[in-house]
């Protein structure tokens, strides 16, 4: 195995428990926000379809290229997008909890 | 010249790009942390974007495609910012968890195509290690059928096609079939050929497989089926991080894979539900095996009240507990339910809302709404919090919420919902149960606390409904 190769399982190990540590706490009213946030990170596969695109040969490769990076583009931005309106709703709340 | 500034500080390009990505992968970490606390989670989001506009501005470092190729990308992601902006601001509060499907649908796409594309090219010149292939099958597949189900799921939550459940004979023999048949590629691919033709059938099939696997899954399951699939994207995007030899989708995708996973899982834990229950029973089918049950309600009689009557009772309560649900959602009644707790308080009445952790489409949708309509967040309770109280209470107004009030959850072992925990609404003196009309609700499953002599019925719209309610319980 090359050393890249055990590089990226290293990777790929350790940010697995990190992601279901770092969750672990989550209040069920942060459910739906957080699977939305979440569901924004992985529109870094932008930054794969970028790539593919830029180094792509011939009409075929092009056009998925072309394809996959506005997919990824709607899924990072509508992902951040969505996310914060649902948030917004959240932070109203304070002020009017001091006046009771 | 981002090269550049990179060099001056004694760095090589690939360190500077190596580094930039690690700065990334942490603002995704402290980004998900801040998420799942209430105080933090609008400043999570943020974070998570600021270390997504890093991660991106750096995977830009080292390209070099011709000023064509520029055009079409910028072209792209201009198609994809409008898109994705437009959709996520023009979309309605109700609408929003099939809007999280769809934006979670075109990452699988993303990710399976991107992975498409970089075996078309490399396989071309070389033989690929069996990493490489494992992990094109791996992205191609789970990509696509987090795709199509994701697809699925929003036409089902748009109300596009049935909410049921779509089941047919030989149902789970056909997607037995086609694992099969994946499996099967798939191993080909990996150990004895190099096939484009191939990857791109096992694209096809795996959208195929996502599309059957989602169908026979009931609307009201949707939420745990997207979670899930949200789970599946990100394990797709690791991969093609592997694919690719990209650390920084290697992190972001596995932060969403294992995050995601947990979550599903909560989610089911929190409607009383093994995750294996959700997908593959079906649940919410039309006519279910107990047929009598189904058959019972046209036979049976409700009492039904108007609202002057009902107004007048809330006003003279000393407690009263509202229980929110899908149907206050659709008819955007949250500001009205607002006015009618308002009113009620300056009489004196103590008012607050249950929550259930599934009430809604997706749970938190309801605490969204009411926040939305400025209540004070004190009188939202959690079930929890609750349930001790129903039976104190002088009246319970369940407003368009249905399944999680179903006492057969508890007491009806045939009952698809059975086990589910629920609100104690059925112990409150007087049960006032607004619905627009007899049917059931999004589980599929019929509610006996609509027949309880303690219920009262007040057919019609939320809004409508609770407008007539403010107008007596002021004039009361």
């Amino acid at each position: 195995m090359s050393n890249a190769l055990i590089e990226y399982i290293t990777v790929f190990v350790l940010a697995g428990f990190v992601g279901i540590e770092v969750i672990s706490k989550v209040p069920t009213i942060l459910h739906t926000p957080l699977m939305s946030g979440s569901n924004a990170i992985h529109g870094i596969i932008l930054v794969g379809a970028l790539a593919v695109e830029a180094n792509a040969h011939g009409t075929l490769q092009v056009v998925l290229g072309f394809l996959a990076i506005i997919l990824a583009t709607i899924n990072v931005v509508g992902g951040f997008v969505v996310t914060d309106r649902m948030l917004e709703m959240f932070k109203s709340r304070r002020p009017e909890q001091s006046k009771q | 010249m981002s090269s550049y500034i990179v060099a001056t500080s004694g760095l090589t390009q690939s360190e500077g790009v190596h580094l930039a990505y690690l700065v990334a992968a942490v603002l995704f970490i402290l980004g998900l942390k801040q998420l799942s606390s209430p105080k933090g989670a609008r400043k999570g989001n943020t974070t998570a974007a600021v270390g997504m506009i890093i991660a991106l501005i750096t995977g830009l470092i080292g390209l070099h495609p011709s000023s064509g190729r520029v055009i079409l990308m910028v072209i792209g992601v201009v198609v994809g910012l409008l898109v994705g902006t437009l959709s996520a601001r023009k979309v309605k509060m109700t609408a929003m968890p099939q809007m999280v499907a769809a934006f979670n649908g075109v990452g699988g796409g993303a990710a399976a195509l991107v992975s498409v594309e970089e075996y078309m090219r490399l396989v071309a010149h070389s033989s690929q290690g069996v990493v490489f292939v494992i992990t094109v099958v791996f992205s191609v597949v789970v990509g696509s059928i987090s795709f199509a189900g994701s697809v699925i799921a929003f036409t089902k939550l748009q109300e596009l096609m049935t909410g049921r459940p779509v089941t047919y004979p030989g149902q789970q023999a056909v997607n037995g079939i086609v694992v099969v048949a994946i499996l099967a590629i798939g191993v080909y691919l990996v150990g004895f050929g190099t096939s484009v033709a191939l990857v791109v059938v096992l694209l096809a099939i795996a959208l195929f497989l996502g599309v059957a696997f989602v169908l026979p899954i009931g609307g009201a399951d949707m939420p745990v089926v997207i979670s899930m699939l949200n789970a599946f994207t990100g394990l797709a995007v690791a991969a093609t991080g592997f694919v690719l030899g990209n650390t920084v989708l290697i992190v972001g995708g596995t932060l969403v894979g294992a995050s995601g996973t947990l979550l599903t899982k909560m989610m089911g834990d929190s409607m009383g539900r093994s995750l294996g229950n959700v997908l593959f029973a079906a649940v919410g089918k039309a006519a279910p095996g107990g047929g009598a049950a189904a058959g019972s309600v046209e036979g049976r009689s409700v009492r039904s009240g108007t609202p002057d009557d009902i107004g007048v009772m809330l006003a003279y309560s000393q407690k009263v507990i509202i229980v929110p649900g899908y149907g206050l959602a659709v008819a955007q009644a949250q500001h009205v339910a607002k006015e009618l707790a308002s009113a009620l308080e300056k009489r004196g009445v103590d008012v607050a809302y249950a929550i259930h952790p599934v009430a809604g489409r997706m749970p938190g949708h309801m605490n969204v709404l009411l926040a939305e309509a400025d209540v004070p967040y004190e009188q939202l309770k959690e079930m929890d919090e609750i349930n001790d109280q129903f039976k104190l209470a002088d009246a319970v107004l369940i407003v368009g919420a249905n399944d999680v009030v179903n006492p057969s959850a508890r007491s009806d072992s045939s009952s698809p919902i059975f086990g589910m925990p629920i609100l104690n609404a059925d112990e409150a003196k007087n049960i006032i149960f607004m619905k627009r009309s007899m049917r059931p609700g999004f589980a599929g499953v019929d509610n006996e606390l609509m027949f309880d002599p303690k219920t009262i019925m007040l057919f019609g719209d939320a809004k409508d409904s609770l407008t007539k309610l403010v107008a007596s319980v002021k004039a009361a």
